[in-house]
């Protein structure tokens, strides 16, 4: 080992680095989940050109680096290696401050203009979303619309710019979807803006970046993508409060519902629970997930949430309810029924 | 190896100087060289636990969905890994370099104020212990290391982890300044005559340049902590925005301390290679006067890019352009250091010990994580990827190989001088590959899961978003760093047993302390060396007066001028004292009193605190001729 | 007696006396001074950072403070750095009834100052104490803080004036009154800021 001298080593690795490097970028690419590699949003393909250029910058100077330190490693070896005076300041000047003045003065310049681009998005915004974080759990609002209210879900029109406001309720969160926008913090007594736009219809999840308790793992989001059409038909869904005709069973499952506990934190619009402490469940059917991502949206899951949701997300706001064997498969299929 | 041709006068310096090993001398030493030790082996000791913590999480993340851990034991574990490593290990452990090093290094036989000097070991000790105590009990602090308000405020955290927390890092904070100021003392004052500033080893300037770091930087944090405890503990309003408070107050005083910190915890270790490299390469540093102003330069410039801590948070372009200006800027002087590093081996000739390994892996991975470094400084793109493990990944590739790997580096070059024994140069080559490839493979897809979406701080994620491999990967790396990190300490442990006798100057170093004995004796220098240059020890002049010179008798150290290095005079230095264990106990006995809220025994620790202080100062009876009164 | 001249004046005890230039001690005092100024400098940085975030200060409910008692307070403690120097001068001289004098005047002053801050706390805490709003905790922490240091600088003044009544120090031997001296300067300064911050900038 000795013999061939680290610089092999090192080789080595910095050539591994850059291979797991652009296999993880192949790997971002196939998938439509969080990233930052595989960008749709107006903002965060500004950042994902941005990181390239100043990855491959960081490439060519690592390279110069560690040509350096392999030349000097190499110079040992040779026969007439011998010490020299002097203090390189001509050397240590150049590529110590020059170089890299000139390129931290561009890649500043156009890191300024990518900053200035993120403030305001390119047309005004259509829609507006206020949302408000909780511990562990986002409440979605669409202002414009009365009733519009959801949670851990956020949909918005393919093409338009959308205002999203952020405030917290409790501690500090911050909202991150990689694929569309860098993130924005949510803090006490302030309001942050933020907003989001993008040209390509999907389903982007996004998480709470700012580490706000326990469940700061399980506090995602889903942030759908869709045409105007779909979007004003999903807007109208949401908004309308629940009406769909129930079976008998289904029926008694909304009283179970409006006369136990679960009324008292929960509102399902349309009823008489109007509970603010929980998440408004009125179209809790057709979410894509229980919990801000803690569990899939099943009806096992389901069961398993209301019945005790702490051995799915320990820590969460809501306790074990005392739902009896009779009631629970009633109670299930109502709340499936609020799409 | 001063050898004088007055062996009487030796013996009697020994006398003088010799601290008899009993368990009484170990309380009460002050000998800068037993204190430095002390503070290394503790650091150590902090630092395998703090890792021990890296390596359950590691565990716990290497699958999604895992339940190696509860959430609760998660956010402990984290938040202690951070809090240790940087409070508890990293500054503690060059403080004992440089309570070793820097006496030695300057020509001096102790530090200026020893007693000090082991008060401040003292207090360390304690807080780690209190810190680390509450692990024990499961109520470690929880609120990450960097503690945010209004998570550890309450209502949020109402247990008594995020007290220890606060409390904890001001009782630190006592032996953090006192180090600090010990070492600016130390150094403006105490250095060998001849030694003006522009003769100052390398090392020296990282560690006073450190210190001063220290003085400016630590009260925004103990006015936080101070804060938060006046908050949590008496309701007071600092960060409670329902009456008036300001939530974001916390992370600005917090991050003008801790933009600092990472330089206070990285500077030493800069210093260390500066000073490593000279012996392997066969000459001294380039460029001397550009690296002193580099270190001058990044200390200042670090009080100024705090913000880039905050560039999620809303706050104004042009605040944040500002910030972002200046933390790209403070690349410039780190950037001259690694190529005046750089042209040093161009120009020398590279002798490859385990020592330089470890700085080649410094050079690779600090240079790694200044890229990533300078990307955050951007504003846009650092709201991207903060708070994700593309920052993770970043801070350790410059925690990890900008302090980390020199200070292993600094342990294989100066375990002969400071232990008397060499170590084995092949079980320490594998232990450099080890953790560099550990290093590596645990850090490097750190920047990958970070890319694609990770965020940080979080227990478990579900299985499918692309980030499992990557984290299978860390965790495997984490095994082979932790074995490395293992034979490390095997290989000293076995040096200090069993190693061969080492002999004054292993590698034909430049600096003061290799002209001691290895280890050296309690004195250091019988004769006040001269200095002539930066290489002393390359220079005849001093070589031969240290084998030949006057001794300087007594318990006696020399003060010399602040720029110039002219002799000043002489002064007398402390002997064996338990008041600064006194002192540190007495303080350990206020922070458990405000801890358990029994105030009156913080008052009660508060007046043994005065009283061992003054008891301390108290000036010796003097004979009015010896006063001199008129 | 001339044993013990022998003895003092004997190269080793000369040498361990005051050496030229300034001392580790003075070094020591300054840096410490200049930490705690930086925690000053934080604590109130802290106050205008939360002052100019809201909008009536003090808020709602809280009256402007007091000035009577604070320019009183004033008047006791910026004058009380007089007689430290005066002290510190006699004692150069080597005389030590300055010394005691000196001292003991601060003591008074600085009593007096500590007195009047009780006064006036306990006026302040009827109408607001350190949970009624951030305004208030500001001002109790800071004021508190400062008046520590102020009980901290007595302590330390107290305890020159024993070890010079127990003859201590002379002409050769000074250096701890030199030191207490800087630490007094310095809690006079603070106060100075603090008293244009807290106290006269809000009526400004």
């Amino acid at each position: 080992m000795a013999r061939r001298g680290p610089l092999a080593g090192v080789r080595r690795c910095a050539l591994m680095a850059c291979g797991l490097l652009l296999v993880g970028a192949a790997a971002g690419c196939s998938r439509e989940a969080q990233s930052t590699l595989h960008a749709s949003g107006d903002g965060a393909r500004r950042i994902e050109g941005l990181w390239w250029l100043m990855f491959w910058i960081s490439m060519a100077i690592f390279a110069e680096v560690m040509v350096l330190l392999g030349w000097a490693l190499w110079r040992r070896r040779r026969a007439g290696a011998r010490v020299r005076g002097g203090d390189a300041l001509g050397m240590v000047t150049v590529l110590g401050v020059v170089a890299p003045l000139v390129i931290l003065v561009v890649v500043y310049g156009l890191g300024l203009r990518d900053l200035d681009a993120l403030a305001a998005p390119p047309q005004k915004a259509s829609v507006t979303v206020d949302v408000m974080g909780h511990q562990w759990w986002w409440e979605i609002h669409y202002p414009d619309r009365a009733g519009a209210v959801t949670a851990n879900e956020m949909h918005i029109p393919v093409g338009e710019s959308v205002l999203v406001r952020l405030r917290m309720a409790d501690v500090q969160h911050s909202f991150w979807v990689p694929n569309l926008m860098p993130k924005t913090d949510l803090i006490a007594g302030k309001l942050n803006k933020t907003w989001l736009r993008t040209d390509r219809a999907g389903s982007y999840r996004a998480q709470c970046a700012e580490y706000c308790g326990q469940q700061h793992a399980f506090m995602a989001l889903l942030v759908v993508a869709e045409p105007r059409a779909s979007f004003d038909a999903w807007l109208a869904r949401t908004a309308q409060p629940a009406t769909t005709t129930l079976t008998a069973a289904q029926a008694r499952g909304k009283a179970v519902f409006e006369q136990s506990s679960c009324a008292s934190c929960h509102t399902v619009r349309g009823t008489s629970a109007v509970g603010t402490v929980g998440p408004d469940l009125t179209t809790i059917g057709s979410r894509w997930s229980l919990g801000a991502g803690a569990a899939p949206n099943d009806a096992g899951h389901l069961a398993g949430w209301v019945v005790n949701s702490q051995t799915i997300k320990p820590g969460n706001a809501m306790p074990p309810q005392p739902v009896s064997a009779q009631d629970l498969p009633a109670l299930l299929s109502y709340l499936q029924t609020l799409k | 190896m001063s050898v004088s041709t007055e062996p009487a006068k030796l013996d009697q310096l020994e006398q003088e100087w010799g601290e008899r090993p009993s368990l009484h001398s170990w309380f009460s030493t002050v000998d800068h060289k037993r204190i430095g030790r002390r503070y290394m082996v503790t650091a150590g000791i902090f630092f395998i636990i703090a890792g021990l913590d890296a390596m359950i999480m590691r565990t716990q993340l290497a699958r999604p969905n895992a339940t190696v851990l509860s959430p609760e034991e998660y956010d402990q574990l984290f938040t202690m890994h951070g809090t240790a490593m940087i409070f508890l290990f990293s500054t503690p452990m060059f403080f004992g370099f440089g309570n070793f090093l820097v006496p030695l290094m300057i020509g001096a036989r102790d530090m200026a104020f020893p007693r000090l000097n082991a008060f401040g070991y003292w207090v360390f000790a304690f807080a780690g212990i209190v810190m680390f105590s509450s692990q024990l009990v499961g109520k470690a602090p929880d609120g990450g290391w960097f503690g945010y308000v209004p998570l550890t405020d309450k209502p949020y955290s109402s247990g008594i982890n995020l007290d220890v927390y606060s409390l904890g890092l001001l009782f630190l904070g006592v032996s953090t300044t006192i180090g600090a100021i010990n070492f600016i003392v130390t150094a403006l004052k105490m250095r060998a005559p001849g030694m003006s500033l522009n003769r100052v080893p390398l090392f020296v300037w990282a560690i006073v340049a450190t210190s001063f770091m220290v003085i400016f930087a630590l009260p925004a944090l103990n006015v936080a902590n101070a804060m938060l405890f006046l908050d949590r503990r008496f309701g007071a309003h600092f960060f409670d925005p329902a009456h008036g408070g300001n939530t974001l107050l916390w992370q600005h005083l917090f991050w003008i301390f801790g933009h600092p910190d990472v330089y206070i915890i990285v500077m030493p270790a800069l210093g260390i290679v500066s000073a490593v490299l000279p012996a392997f390469c066969r000459r001294g540093v380039v460029a001397y006067p550009l690296l002193v102003l580099s270190i001058v330069t990044i200390s200042i410039i670090s009080f100024g890019v705090w913000v880039h801590h905050m560039f999620a948070t809303g706050l104004p372009q042009l605040s944040y352009s500002f910030f972002s200006a200046a933390s790209t800027l403070i690349t410039i002087p780190s950037g001259i250091q690694i190529f005046a590093w750089l042209a040093t081996m161009l120009r020398g000739r590279i002798v490859v010990r385990t020592p330089f390994l470890f700085l080649v892996g410094f050079i690779v991975t600090f240079v790694l994580g200044g890229f990533t470094g300078v990307m955050f400084a951007i504003t846009a793109f650092d709201q991207q990827v903060t708070d994700s493990y593309f920052v993770v990944a970043h801070f350790h590739y410059v925690l990890f190989g900008g302090a980390v790997f020199p200070m292993l580096a600094g342990i294989y070059f100066w375990l002969p001088k400071i232990t008397g024994k060499m170590y084995a140069e092949r079980l320490s080559r594998w232990a450099f590959w080890l953790i560099f490839l550990g290093f590596n493979t645990t850090f490097f897809p750190m920047h990958i899961s970070g890319l694609l979406g990770m965020p940080r701080r979080i227990y478990s994620y579900p299985g499918d978003l692309g980030w499992d491999v990557w984290n299978l990967i860390s965790t495997i790396g984490a095994y082979i760093l932790a074995a490395g990190l293992l034979l490390v300490l095997i290989g000293v442990i076995h040096a200090v047993r069993r190693g061969a006798p080492a002999e004054d100057d292993p590698w034909g170093g430049d600096t003061l302390e290799w002209g001691t004995a290895s280890p050296p004796p309690p004195y250091n220098f019988a004769v006040v060396p001269p200095v002539h240059g930066l290489h002393p020890m390359w220079d005849e002049r001093t070589t031969t007066a240290l084998a030949t010179g006057k001794v300087l008798e007594g318990h006696q150290a020399m003060t010399t001028s602040e720029l110039d290095g002219q002799v000043e005079g002489t002064i007398e230095m402390p002997e064996e004292s338990l008041l600064p264990l006194a002192a540190a106990l007495a303080i350990l006995v206020v922070v458990l009193g405000l801890l358990w809220s029994w105030y009156w025994m913080a008052g009660v620790g508060a007046l043994f605190v005065f009283g061992t202080v003054a008891r301390w100062l108290w000036p010796p009876e003097r004979s009015p001729e010896e006063a001199g009164v008129a | 007696m001339t044993a013990v001249v022998e003895e003092a004046t004997e190269p080793r005890a000369l040498a361990s006396e005051m050496p030229a230039g300034r001392t580790t001690g003075w070094w020591g005092m300054v840096m410490f001074v200049t930490t705690e100024a930086t925690v000053f400098a934080a604590l109130l940085g802290s106050y205008f950072y939360i002052r100019f975030q809201s909008g009536q200060w003090p808020p709602p409910g809280i009256e402007d403070p007091k000035l009577t008692k604070v320019v009183i307070m004033t008047a006791l403690l910026l004058p009380s750095s007089v007689p430290v120097m005066w002290a510190e001068r006699g004692i150069r001289k080597g005389q030590r009834w300055r010394l005691r004098a000196g001292l003991t005047i601060t003591l008074v002053l600085g009593l007096g100052f500590l007195a009047m801050q009780a006064w006036e706390y306990s006026e302040d805490l009827k109408k607001h104490t350190l949970t009624t709003d951030a305004y208030s905790s500001l001002f109790y922490t800071i004021t508190g803080f400062h008046g520590f240091h102020v009980a901290v600088g007595l302590l330390m003044v107290g305890w020159l004036l024993a070890a010079s009544l127990r003859g201590s120090f002379g002409y050769r031997r000074h250096e701890r009154v030199r030191l207490t001296a800087i630490y007094w300067h310095f809690v006079d300064l603070v106060w100075v800021a603090i008293f244009l911050s807290l106290y006269l900038s809000p009526r400004l």
